[in-house]
């Protein structure tokens, strides 16, 4: 395997780890979490905050040092500053639904497909078939 | 509410962790990893963009289960909702991540870690509009614990 799958390979395995241990793969704790007219548990907005701070303050640092170069010839991503339009309204809203409804999002229903649990075993095939659906009817497919 | 410190630490680390991921995958791809995005692309089978993705994917699932194997607090897991309702979230959520470009960790970490207004905007509704699905859900069904 090439060095740069190494690399990808090890920073899924820290996300993957990440999303377990904060918590991200309990539907319960998710739940609780949108769950702010009720027994709100705001548990999981240390997990965003967590990751957005790490990734935010990560991506400056290493910015000011290389000038915006990556790695494996690649550079830094850099925001996506396309206007607000209606497909990210209309698509968001649909996304929170699902999310609202199951607990799951597509990061920790994979890591739960991967352990073999029956929610995530028909959640992700779904999700697969929404993205199909997404695209052949809506023609619709960002990035 | 219930908050303490051997609840949030984990959930602190955790995010730390999906941040570091984050920003080595972004780092040796150029692009942001979110997971809607990766999916959509590896389903989407187009020449040269599928093994990286692949690769992440799979340590993302390995990752996951190392923590459940080594940390059984992590594994507790408690289902929700019926099969039923879990595959028409799953299809929900497989078209609204696709139509509008992202999911928790396209819009809200990459898209808010990069200073996005969409990631912003993006992350804002879609967290209100889950709060608000569960809200609905507990009035109207009253199923769930």
């Amino acid at each position: 395997m090439s060095r740069r799958f190494l690399t990808l390979l090890f920073a899924g395995i820290l996300f993957g780890a990440g999303l377990a241990l904060s918590g991200m793969t309990d539907p319960a704790k998710v739940i609780g979490f949108l769950d702010v007219a009720g027994h709100w548990d705001p548990t999981l907005a240390f997990v965003m905050g967590g990751a957005v701070g790490t990734f935010g303050v990560g991506l400056l640092v290493w910015r000011a040092r290389t000038g915006g170069r990556g790695w494996f010839g690649h550079a830094l991503p850099t925001a996506d500053t396309s206007p607000i339009d209606r497909p990210l309204l209309v698509g968001t809203t649909i996304f929170g639904i699902g999310w609202g409804l199951s607990g799951f999002c597509p990061g920790p229903a994979l890591v739960n497909f991967g352990a073999l649990r029956l929610e995530a075993l028909i959640f992700v095939p779904a999700m697969a078939a929404g993205m199909l659906l997404a695209r052949l009817v809506f023609g619709a497919d960002r990035d | 509410m219930e908050i303490s410190a051997s609840t949030v630490l984990p959930a602190l680390a955790g995010g730390v962790l999906i941040g570091l991921g984050t920003l080595i995958g972004a780092a040796a791809s150029g692009i942001p990893p979110g997971i809607s995005g990766l999916c959509a692309e590896i389903l989407r089978s187009a020449k040269g963009e599928v093994a990286w993705r692949a690769v992440f994917v799979i340590g993302m699932l390995a990752g996951g289960l190392l923590i459940f194997q080594f940390h059984p607090a992590s594994a507790s897991f408690h289902p929700q909702k019926s099969l039923t309702v879990m595959a028409v979230a799953g299809v929900l959520v497989g078209i609204g991540t696709r139509v509008g470009g992202g999911c928790t960790s396209g819009h809200g970490v990459c898209g808010i870690g990069l200073g996005s207004r969409r990631g912003f905007t993006g992350t804002l509704l879609f967290m209100a509009v889950a709060m608000l699905t569960v809200f609905i859900v507990q009035k109207v069904g009253g199923a769930t614990p």
